[in-house]
């Protein structure tokens, strides 16, 4: 039995109790009557739509059952489940949602730094004196050095509708703007890159993964990512249909076990490599669709060059090694990506003959030295073998990403004063030498008129745990002459936090109301009721930047005299106004979720129906296998036409001679990201472990459950090994997250992989390669670990 | 009484599909914040087996709680009574009020079902949610799974399923309690 009420019987039924509860529904248990004479609601349970808005591709409907004012249960999506709307079903991660709300060690007062910066030496201040604190700095630092000193961390651990950054944002561009930066560390390659060769980034739905035939998943782990709420079902669904599924990944990933019919276990930053070779076999097998590309494409051989370029540079002449003498054969890459030369034979052939065919590249390979080519590169497959734009085939970096379409949006956060820009992953360059970087850096609108110095950090873990090289990160943070001051607010102490100045108690997304849209372009939102109050002094970021707005005399511009619950409603009354469909704030509140039925979308399905009409936004018009823009930078690591180039700490460097093992750092199902690595139930399902295969581990002594310490020239850590046969040999696997906890010595405890990864930008998208790193593995002593 | 709520009368059992399972354990989780069970408790739990030879190797996930067997040890030798098999339906309850923490259980149950709750002194196992299957809806693990590879049905029904089996490589044999729980599973984690 279902009962939904509507808010004003619901609020009658359950008295003041329930304050800032906005609807709720009574499931199970009490009949109706019990209900209506308000029995139900004193000794009942009340269950309530809330909104897990972690930075997953899932964007999961989760309801409370409250009972005497405290969350005591968790569930999920009850809406009919069927194959055109499966129910939004939450993952591991929001089922645990109670060990998180209810974590003991959450941050419970505003605070300020008694110590040197770094030390998580802390003093309760109130919330006046942190507001005052926080102005009277603000205002110092625009003084001294003008907006374009203060940055606004990235941080994904908010996705809500109204965030704190979103709140940081607005409060700046009030008072004359903030260093603003580009990218993100999840997809810089690929959003960088995509537009060179086709304009723009775009991708299917995984509604049209039942229609394909042959699905490869490069790098691509949705089983543990959860790109989208039900990608893994799309998945399952697929194969049902008799799609075969490949997975090229050094892991035998969840997704490998769960769906391959072959695994490839390439060698991590060699995947262009065996790109070329698969286009080798496909240009020399003749199974190329030559139309596709004469119609399509610009650069794929000599005859469709744009003018002004030399005769040799096109694709197939690199791929046949016309210029080179040095043919990408699948003996070639053998050797190079670790995989067997027939076996690439084999994939090519299947690939380029059965269509349709979807290639999908997971976000990981882009997180490497030359990430920017490995993109390009399986852009081309899908363009050799006609696959671009059609129901079932088709490319993507993972899917979904794209728009909403439903009008929705977030606070408003005005215009940036400040033109320059910074790839983001370039910020810790940006407090040493900011003045001094240029376009070669990737800096837009530059020069930079000052070096960082202030930061505020809401809802990251950026500022330490997630950016590259842990400790060089800490040796610019720990000089408090680089950055005067760093405002943080987080729900607890992490590596991050413990750099504050001003630390902040911010409140869980279940102690307000929210809004929840997904990554993935279905068109749903999902409506998050705040349930119980924040608990101590936490508040969302909104409300203090609205007092330190105040404070410097633009709170009515700040908040034009709203609250956060109503630019929440203003969000909903917009998408209500281009889409009459869309329910008003009191209709989701009650039902908890809208949702339209997804739709098979296909990326560039435009593009390649009409030509003529739609042409590719690039500067030929076309599909740009070979770009000139790309061409006349004339640097020897940003090429024409996608190549391998081996990468720094890769399979080839000479550095393995003293680091012989590739690490790598795989998301891991217990945490998104950095979140939930306090969560105890979740240490349960997936202890912090390093993957090792036998072979390196025998070489090393190491047996499972061995502690390990894993080292390299920035830093070590200390973790349990499993030893495993799901990792090729020569490769390591550390799932990024963990929490940097040093010992003395300054080695990590915990097993944060960013204290060994590096600071080195890709070459053209100027993003994070943290995935490519060499280390050496030794036996830490102190024996099995549980 | 275990004669009495055999196949033919009714027993009802969990279908799991393990081919499905993307071993995300969030049947583990979900059944943890329902029975609000402090770590270490697993009353579902999600165990991983991995074989063959690089490159061509296998994994296989088999999610299991209690089997509701045919044929309980756990009751036959409980000394307090702890266990009953419920005659409608063939559900085996512990009532932790009748439970001593003595633990023979946990030592004779070849699946591990029972588990010790050091916290409470007493036996925790699943019960196959009876809360919500007395109100018409199915246990926690099974609405949440998100490959929706969890389901109940009549044992009769289920064990006639296509490739249905309790015989699991690396799983102790069925002949032992007669598990009343059926699992899909793949070529490798067939039992010889």
């Amino acid at each position: 039995m279902r009962i939904t009420l509507n808010r004003r019987l619901f609020l009658k039924l359950s008295g003041a109790a329930a304050g800032g509860i906005a609807a709720g529904e009574i499931l199970g248990g009490p009949a109706l009557d019990q209900v209506l004479s308000g029995k139900a609601a004193r000794d009942g349970t009340q269950v309530f739509s809330i909104v897990c808005n972690n930075n997953c591709g899932g964007r999961c409907h989760l309801k409370a059952h409250i009972k005497d004012g405290k969350v005591i249960r968790i569930s999920t999506d009850e809406t009919p489940d069927s194959a055109s709307m499966p129910q939004l079903r939450a993952c591991l991660k929001g089922r645990a949602t109670r060990n998180r709300l209810y974590h003991p060690d959450r941050l419970k007062y505003p605070m300020k730094r008694a110590g040197r910066r770094g030390e998580a030496n802390f003093q309760r201040i109130s919330w006046d004196d942190a507001v005052e604190v926080i102005a009277a700095n603000l205002r110092r630092t625009l003084d001294r050095h003008g907006p374009a000193s203060v940055y606004i961390q990235y941080g994904t651990g908010d996705c809500g509708a109204v965030s704190g950054v979103a709140a940081a944002r607005r409060l700046m561009n009030l008072l004359g703007g903030y260093l603003g930066y580009y990218n993100s560390y999840s997809s810089a390659c690929l959003r960088y890159t995509a537009p060179f060769v086709t304009g723009y980034r775009d991708t299917n739905s995984y509604q049209t993964l039942v229609q394909s035939k042959l699905i490869v998943l490069n790098g691509f782990n949705p089983a543990e990512t959860v790109f989208e709420t039900n990608s893994n079902y799309y998945l399952s669904q697929a194969r049902e249909a008799g799609a075969k599924i490949i997975v090229i990944d050094p892991r035998y990933t969840e997704t490998a076990a769960t769906f391959a019919d072959e695994w490839l276990p390439l060698r991590p930053t060699t995947d262009t490599a065996l790109f070329l070779a698969m286009a080798h076999v496909i240009i020399t097998g003749n199974l190329l669709d030559q139309g596709f590309l004469d119609r399509y494409c610009i650069g794929f051989d000599e005859d469709h060059m744009p003018s002004g370029v030399p005769a040799g540079e096109s694709f197939r002449s690199y791929v046949l090694g016309l210029q080179d003498h040095l043919p990408k054969t699948p003996d070639w890459a053998a050797p190079i990506t670790g995989i067997d030369a027939n076996a690439i034979r084999n994939l090519a052939r299947e690939y380029a003959t059965t269509k349709p065919a979807q290639l999908l590249q997971g976000l990981g390979p882009q997180r490497h030295a030359h990430g920017e080519q490995s993109v390009r590169a399986g852009i081309v497959l899908a363009c050799m073998t006609g696959n671009l734009g059609i129901p079932g085939g088709g490319w993507g970096g993972g899917e979904g990403g794209r728009s909403l379409g439903l009008g929705t949006g977030d606070l408003p956060a005005g215009p940036n004063p400040v033109r320059a820009r910074i790839p983001v992953f370039l910020w810790t360059d940006a407090i040493v030498r900011g003045t001094e970087m240029t376009a070669e850096d990737g800096v837009q609108g530059g020069p930079l008129p000052s070096n960082i110095k202030f930061i505020f950090n809401l809802a990251s873990n950026t500022l330490v745990n997630q950016h590259a090289d842990v400790n060089r990160t800490i040796r610019i943070l720990e000089d408090e002459k680089l950055v005067e001051c760093i405002v943080v607010s987080d729900q607890f102490m992490t590596p991050s936090a413990r750099f504050a100045d001003v630390l902040l108690p911010a409140d869980h997304s279940l102690e307000r109301d929210d809004l929840g849209f997904p990554w993935s372009g279905e068109k749903y939102v999902v409506f998050g009721n705040k349930v119980v109050d924040p608990p101590s002094e936490c508040r969302h970021e909104y409300w203090w930047f609205n007092r330190v707005a105040e404070k410097l005399g633009i709170g009515d511009k700040f908040s034009e005299g709203k609250a956060r619950e109503d630019w929440l409603k203003q969000i909903v009354d917009r998408a209500k106004e281009s889409n009459p469909a869309f329910p008003s704030w009191e209709e989701l509140a009650r039902t908890g979720l809208y949702r339209e039925e997804p739709e098979a979308y296909v990326a560039f399905e435009k593009e390649i129906r009409d030509p003529a009409g739609h042409p590719f936004r690039t500067p030929s018009g076309k599909i740009e296998i070979f770009s000139k823009v790309l061409y006349d930078m004339n640097k020897p690591d940003i090429t024409g036409v996608p190549k391998y180039i081996p990468a720094w700490e890769g399979p080839e460097d000479p550095l393995t001679k003293k680091y012989p093992l590739q690490c790598i750092g795989p998301h891991y199902k217990r945490r998104t990201h950095s979140v939930f690595d306090e969560n105890a139930w979740m240490e349960e399902a997936e202890p912090q472990v390093m993957w090792i295969s036998p072979q390196d581990a025998e070489a090393r002594g190491i047996k499972d459950g061995t502690r390990v310490r894993v080292f390299n020239d920035r830093g070590a850590l200390i973790i349990p090994a499993r030893v495993t046969k799901r990792v090729r040999p020569g490769v390591v696997a550390i799932p990024q997250g963990a929490w940097y906890t040093p010992g003395k010595d300054g080695v990590c405890r915990r097993g944060c992989i960013n204290v060994l990864t590096s600071q080195r930008p890709t070459p053209l998208a100027h993003g994070n390669a943290q995935h490519t790193i060499l280390v050496e593995v030794q036996d830490a002593g102190g024996g099995q670990h549980g | 009484m275990p004669e009495e709520a055999s196949m033919a009368s009714g027993q009802i059992a969990f279908f799991v599909d393990t081919t499905k399972c993307t071993n995300c354990r969030t049947c583990e989780i979900s059944c943890k914040d329902f029975n609000n069970a402090a770590a270490g408790l697993r009353i579902r739990r999600v165990r991983t087996f991995e074989g063959g030879e690089f490159p061509k190797i296998f994994a296989y996930n088999i999610s299991m709680s209690c089997n509701h067997c045919e044929d309980p040890i756990c009751l036959k030798h409980c000394p307090t009574g702890a266990f009953s098999k419920r005659a409608s339906d063939g559900i085996v309850v512990h009532d932790p009020g009748r439970c001593i923490g003595c633990r023979y259980c946990t030592w004779l149950c070849p699946y591990g079902a029972p588990q010790y709750d050091a916290r409470e002194g007493r036996i925790r196992k699943c019960n196959f949610c009876v809360e919500e299957l007395d109100r018409g809806r199915s246990p926690v693990c099974a609405t949440a799974c998100p490959m929706r590879a969890i389901e109940i049905g009549r044992l009769s029904d289920i064990a006639s399923r296509p490739h249905a089996t309790a015989r699991i490589r690396s799983i102790p044999s069925p002949g032992l309690t007669m598990p009343a729980c059926r699992y899909k599973v793949r070529a490798e984690a067939e039992r010889a």
